[in-house]
């Protein structure tokens, strides 16, 4: 009797955790919903007064204003080039770090040196946008006296010894993911060793390169302190890195800083902008873990 | 894994024509030399900057309009309520998602969609997580710019690191020892808490503090949230207004006053000390862990 009752208690309490576990794991699929219904809501409300099309292809932003404009392209144009200049500095740096852990490095000075560069991603992003303003603006007007004080190339430069860590560790990823048999062939074929890495680890291991890249870029344009701090919040339809651009992000930040009311046009727009964000970082992601499957599947 | 073609037994023509290797790998180890010393002279400038200001007084006092007087007392003791209970909250449903898809879950389509969705969440940018605490937690429950709004933002945008931390500690754990467990009559969840929790908490742990660490430096989201800059009282429940050290950090950082950039570089030394002291654990933790295996 007494038995059956601790079996019988035993099994409810298996079958009310098992229930609670489930529950906990459908919190991520209502957090997705709950950002898309976030970011839905306001965005359509936002369209219902201003055009998509005057939205996409204005050149002119200036919802804070009044003569209100939404062209959106100039912060577009702000993240473009601040994520560019990111990538420049971060692709040959990181891909350079990657090649070096993966095929020159002993594992002993391997397994020292890649945590110290991963603590550069630990980095708090605000710490990230003092240096901008404060250390590398000053030192970049030294080299270009025509450099504002505020610009994209500095936060760019920044953005990119961020994103370093993320290139590289995917990138070495994918190099380790490329069989022995390979590199056995190519040296027996009379490679060296840098003949090898570049004709054929470095080929083989393309598209986890690439993948890395996108993941970058994505890591990129979602950036927003680094240049809310250092780039300015001038919204400017341009490609030139010495003068005070404003991005997608630190538009955001600029607005919830200050005192527009939360039920107005102006408000929305922060959704609206977010939402193409969102969008934007969704596609390099996808696009990236689609890349990265590709060549696990054809290597394992 | 490259010892064997290592070209110590090579004579040294051969060693000689490799001069390009030598250039790659200098090229390599300055490339992350670069970080690194990016990394030095950065906490270098702030400590150089800052030093003035880290006496006691900074920590405990509040912000003030005059530089030389304020502090981080609120920025400090704020950061502290909004990262334990963000933890509180992000980390057993964290724990608890992992162990569905690792442990209860057959393959099954809807475990695929999940992996799917909660590797997307990882990779959404930490300022839309801002906008959701915004429409979710401040507007819709009414919660305000309350600790517990921001609290609940951090939980959100830290919740897919800890559940990919756990799901890989998770995996690391045997299979034998999973099964010896149910041998002797275990049920599944007996063999979940007894073994296979037990086994993989180094490594849990390890993952639950680095994404304590970033929600530490986080900034973003809660500037979205409206955590204040100016806050000269401390929190006393869950429901008031408070700031954190980024923002402070950031609100010094924007002035244009000289006097408040040595409060800017004093923070910034005080969280890169968090931040880094946090890393530094978990990669002990990991170290130490991996070697008793």
């Amino acid at each position: 009797m007494l038995a059956k009752d601790a079996v019988y208690a035993r099994r409810v309490g298996e079958y009310a955790i098992e229930v609670l576990i489930k529950l906990a794991a459908f919190s991520s699929i209502v957090i997705t919903i709950g950002i898309i219904a976030v970011l839905m809501t306001e965005t359509i409300r936002f369209f219902q007064e201003v055009s998509v099309w005057e939205f996409l292809t204005g050149r002119e932003w200036t919802p804070l204003f009044s003569n209100k404009k939404f062209g959106v392209l100039p912060l577009f144009a702000g993240t473009a080039i601040t994520s560019g200049i990111a990538m420049i500095v971060a692709l040959p740096l990181g891909l350079m770090s990657a090649i070096y852990l993966s095929e020159y490095a002993r594992e002993r000075v391997r397994s020292i040196l890649k945590p110290i560069l991963e603590i550069l991603a630990a980095v708090p992003t605000v710490v990230y946008g003092y240096f901008a303003l404060q250390l590398v603006t000053p030192l970049l007007q030294r080299l270009i006296p025509s450099l504002s004080g505020f610009n994209a190339l500095s936060p760019g430069i920044v953005m990119g010894i961020m994103i370093l860590p993320i290139i590289s560790s995917l990138s070495e990823d994918a190099l380790r993911a490329v069989p022995h048999s390979l590199r056995e062939g190519s040296y027996a074929l009379g490679a060296s060793r840098w003949q090898m890495v570049f004709s054929v680890a470095v080929p083989a291991a393309f598209s986890g390169i690439t993948s890395a890249f996108l993941l970058g870029v994505s890591r990129a344009i979602g950036e927003t302190m680094i240049v809310a701090i250092a780039a300015g919040l001038q919204p400017r339809l341009t490609l030139n890195p010495l003068v005070p651009i404003e991005t997608v992000t630190s538009y955001i930040v600029q607005v919830s800083m200050g005192d527009t009311p939360t039920d107005s046009l102006e408000y929305r727009t922060i959704f609206a902008v977010g939402m193409t964000l969102f969008l934007g970082a969704f596609m390099f992601n996808v696009l990236g873990a689609w890349l990265q499957n590709r060549f696990r599947e054809i290597y394992e | 894994m490259n010892d064997i073609y290592r070209h110590q037994n090579e004579p040294w023509w051969v060693r000689r024509a490799s001069g390009i290797d030598q250039v790659v790998r200098y090229a390599g180890v300055l490339s992350i030399l670069f970080g690194v010393v990016v990394l030095v002279v950065l906490f270098g400038q702030a400590l150089i900057e800052g030093f003035p200001r880290l006496q006691l007084e900074f920590f405990t006092s509040f912000p003030s309009r005059i530089a030389s007087q304020a502090g981080i007392l609120s920025a400090w003791v704020g950061t502290i309520w909004v990262i334990v209970l963000c933890a509180l909250m992000a980390v057993p449903l964290g724990v608890m998602t992992a162990l569905y898809l690792e442990e209860y879950s057959s393959r099954h389509l809807l475990s695929r969609i999940l992996e799917i969705n909660i590797a997307n969440l990882a990779g959404v940018p930490s300022i839309i997580y801002g906008l959701l605490g915004l429409g979710l937690f401040v507007r819709l429950l009414a919660l305000g710019r309350s600790v517990l709004a921001g609290a609940g933002t951090l939980a959100l945008l830290i919740l897919p690191i800890v559940i990919l931390a756990t799901r890989e500690a998770l995996r690391a754990v045997p299979h034998s020892l999973r099964e010896g467990s149910y041998a002797l009559g275990a049920s599944r969840w007996q063999t979940i808490w007894h073994q296979v929790l037990p086994a993989a908490f180094p490594s849990i742990l390890t993952g639950i503090i680095l994404a304590v660490s970033r929600a530490v430096g986080e900034t973003a989201p809660l500037i979205m949230i409206g955590a204040l800059t100016y806050i000269a009282f401390l929190p006393q429940s869950v429901r008031d207004p408070f700031t954190v050290l980024p923002i402070q950090v950031f609100n010094w950082v924007s002035r244009p006053q000289q006097a408040f950039t040595a409060n800017a570089a004093a923070g910034v030394v005080v969280l890169l000390g968090i931040t880094l002291t946090i890393n530094a654990v978990a990669i002990w933790l990991r170290h130490r862990y991996q070697q008793k295996i």
